[in-house]
């Protein structure tokens, strides 16, 4: 068998100069010499050597899955971006009615439907991504078992969806908040902080779901049932700064402090920041982007025999 | 030796697990097991499950090099771990031991139009397809009206896949495929799909990818006329192992002599199948009935071939078809049957039967020809060997004719032959 093997009519290939005239596409000027280029190796148990740097080549690939989510979203839905703004509506009218009228909840001289609005922005936003991430492995377990890549692009490239869904709540929003009387002040540049801030707890929080999802399917039921809690838990309905003895202990679940942060960015006036619910809420959200990407990573290379 | 190798694959083997009592596809089944199942399960620790479950290797102990610009084609029967290796090699699965290194830029096309969606356009699937065969932008962008030209789908370019036809949408696919520039190129079995004339534009494009641009090319196939035709080595794996590595015509050879089965009963109930059957009918074994031959596998050149199969129905099934499919050493299909062509058979009981399939006249030159086997029912698909087992036609009397052995087509048919003399001639 060696003589077969050792023999290698190609091996100057790196030293040939490609003639002119070809009809055939030549390889690209990018790829580098294979003699240069470091031996890829694949073994057990072997750890992404550059697991980030890796992530990182592969950027266009996650822009180009996060097209295809957003377009088939889209396309697929009749009602299309009127979707997008329904529920949210139907919502707001709904906790406004529970909250403001039968709950009689204080809301410090903003209209109450308001105050709900602004809460639904980050909660919208944090529910689509986190849905969207936790289903994001099971819904394409096609391309799992068909093709390599770093697999932490599909939950990230479900957060994109959630990103748009949300700019178009906010382009709403700021005219009905300007109607009220609530012109945007600088504090609005401060808004992406916590736009990116709901997108890495819906991140760890997914990442956990989706990797456990594939090893066992029931763990889809656990999203719905987050969420349905989670819209009460999280200070949707309600102003947290009416609640000062609650503060610390709702601040354990994260998307408090974001839901907080969002209407401290767009409502004008006199409202503290609480930062010791900022601290509890960023120290709650690093554990769980930590060790959901901790989790991500120990179980991703299995995904493709038991998905 | 492992300086300048494209591919380095030592001792490479794959283990799966089989859970007896089915697999933990749920929480709750796994709490069952203990809550200790479930941490095993969580950590990925090695304890887990270790009462119930078995050991399948779907690859044992392989070991080859492939230098730059080698053909490799892959053969073996279903469920030898042709799949499997390429799965390793593109990275979508892991070893369990052994291992592999490569030297190049990869790229793996282990189905044909991985990742299409349906509702986009031919357009947008071009580069969504391209990206993630691994694809540039640019690059893509470079090379998208040589795409859609080989695909001859220009007029259909901005209307979603799903309104195309199943010929169009793998053209489509493998005209993305045909325009990656990888160094190394890893290929499943693509080359099943597609009309005649395409799978030969396929082949060439494949053929001009390897000899021209001297690029490194695996292939898995079943079709062995284009291991002979592409490839320069071939490896033949049997159950996970290497049984063979070499030039492709003796590949070739030694593949199709490692399936006369030993005994008259060609057992067929333990073979592993493609998925997505049924199984409520299933080929136990199959055997030649009535053979005159040497070994209870030949049948004399001439001689009525008459098969006898056992099979087993579960339940109990409205119409039974037996379809049978004769190839050559070619992999090419001479001849194709369906036992409903005449007559329908059933309702068939539950229970174990025998079915004799007989065919009366089918002068098949001296030679090896592979049976592939399916059963069906008034439902769908319930059973299908591709590579059942193989017959040997061999020299008769009837053989023994003038000009025989050079003859060039797969059947010697007997023709009646009159000359007449026309009255108007001189």
């Amino acid at each position: 068998m060696e003589s077969i093997l050792a023999h290698a009519p190609f091996s100057t290939y790196s030293q040939t100069v490609p003639q002119e005239g070809r009809t055939l596409p030549r390889m690209s000027e990018a790829s580098i010499p294979q003699d240069a280029s470091p031996a890829l190796l694949i073994e057990a148990g072997r750890s992404e050597a550059h697991y980030w740097r890796n992530l990182w080549h592969y950027r266009e690939l996650l822009v180009f899955l996060a097209w295809r989510d957003i377009m088939v979203r889209y396309k697929q839905a009749a009602l299309g971006v009127a979707w997008v703004l329904i529920q949210p509506v139907v919502q707001t009218f709904l906790l406004a009615f529970v909250f403001g009228k039968l709950a009689k909840m204080p809301d410090g001289g903003i209209p109450y439907p308001l105050i709900v609005l602004v809460g639904l922005l980050p909660w919208q936003l944090f529910s689509s991504a986190f849905s969207g991430a936790g289903n994001s492995l099971v819904s394409n377990s096609n391309l799992i078992s068909k093709v390599y890549f770093p697999r932490l692009l599909m939950p990230l490239s479900a957060l994109a969806v959630a990103l748009v869904d949300l700019a178009i709540m906010l382009v709403l929003t700021i005219p009905i908040l300007l109607v009220f009387g609530i012109p945007p002040t600088w504090r609005l540049l401060l808004l992406p902080l916590f736009i990116l801030g709901a997108l890495l707890i819906a991140l760890g929080a997914g990442l956990w779901v989706t990797a456990l999802t594939v090893r066992f399917r029931d763990f889809r039921f656990i999203t719905p049932f987050i969420l349905q809690v989670g819209v009460f838990v999280t200070p949707v309905g309600y102003r947290t700064d009416y609640l000062p003895n609650w503060h610390d202990l709702l601040a354990l679940n994260p998307m408090t402090s974001i839901v907080d942060g969002f209407r401290w960015c767009l409502f004008r006036g006199e409202s503290e920041f609480y930062f010791r619910g900022l601290a509890i809420s960023f120290t709650v959200a690093a554990v769980l982007l930590g060790t959901g990407l901790w989790h991500f990573r120990k179980v991703e290379r299995l995904f493709a025999d038991i998905i | 030796m492992a300086g300048s190798a494209a591919i380095s694959v030592e001792h490479l083997s794959k283990r799966y697990v089989i859970g007896h009592v089915g697999r933990d596809d749920t929480l709750r089944d796994t709490l069952a097991h203990g809550v200790k199942g479930l941490w095993g399960a969580l950590l990925r620790r090695r304890e887990w499950s270790r009462s119930v479950r078995e050991d399948f290797w779907a690859l044992r102990d392989v070991s080859f090099e492939v230098s730059r610009g080698d053909v490799i084609g892959i053969i073996g029967r279903n469920g030898a771990g042709k799949s499997t290796l390429l799965k390793i090699l593109s990275r979508i699965t892991e070893p369990t031991e052994g291992r592999v290194s490569i030297r190049g830029r990869v790229a793996s096309l282990l189905e044909v139009g991985t990742g299409f969606h349906p509702e986009l356009s031919g357009r947008e699937n071009i580069f969504l397809n391209g990206a993630i065969l691994g694809m540039r932008r640019a690059e893509i962008r470079r090379k998208f009206d040589e795409i859609v030209a080989f695909a001859e789908v220009e007029r259909f370019l901005d209307t979603p896949v799903k309104h195309y036809s199943s010929g169009m949408y793998v053209r489509l696919a493998f005209a993305v495929a045909a325009h990656l520039e990888p160094e190394i190129l890893i290929v499943d079995e693509v080359l099943a799909v597609g009309d005649i004339a395409f799978q030969k534009k396929c082949l060439d494009r494949m053929k001009a990818i390897s000899t021209e641009d001297q690029r490194t090319v695996l292939l898995v196939t079943h079709n062995l006329s284009s291991v002979l035709q592409l490839c320069t080595h071939a490896v033949f794996l049997a159950a996970g192992r290497m049984a063979a590595y070499g030039s492709p015509p003796d590949i070739v050879r030694s593949y199709f002599g490692s399936m006369t089965p030993a005994a008259a009963d060609a057992d067929l109930a333990a073979r592993s199948r493609p998925g997505g059957l049924r199984g409520q009918a299933r080929l136990l074994s199959a055997k030649v009935a009535g053979t005159t031959g040497l070994s209870p596998w030949q049948v004399p050149f001439g001689g009525e071939i008459a098969l006898e199969f056992r099979v087993r129905v579960e339940r109990k099934l409205d119409f039974f078809e037996i379809g049978l499919g004769l190839f050559n050493l070619q992999g090419l299909e001479l001849c194709s049957s369906l036992s409903s062509w005449n007559g329908r058979i059933g309702p068939v009981e539950p229970g174990d039967y025998s079915v004799e399939v007989r065919y009366p006249s089918l002068p098949l030159v001296p030679g090896t020809y592979r049976f592939g086997i399916g059963l069906r029912s008034e439902r769908d698909a319930e059973d299908y060997l591709p590579e059942a087992f193989d017959l040997e036609i061999v020299h008769s009397p009837l053989s023994a004719r003038e000009h025989f052995s050079t003859i060039r087509g797969a059947l010697a048919v007997d023709i009646t032959t009159t000359l007449t003399r026309l009255p108007e001639s001189k």
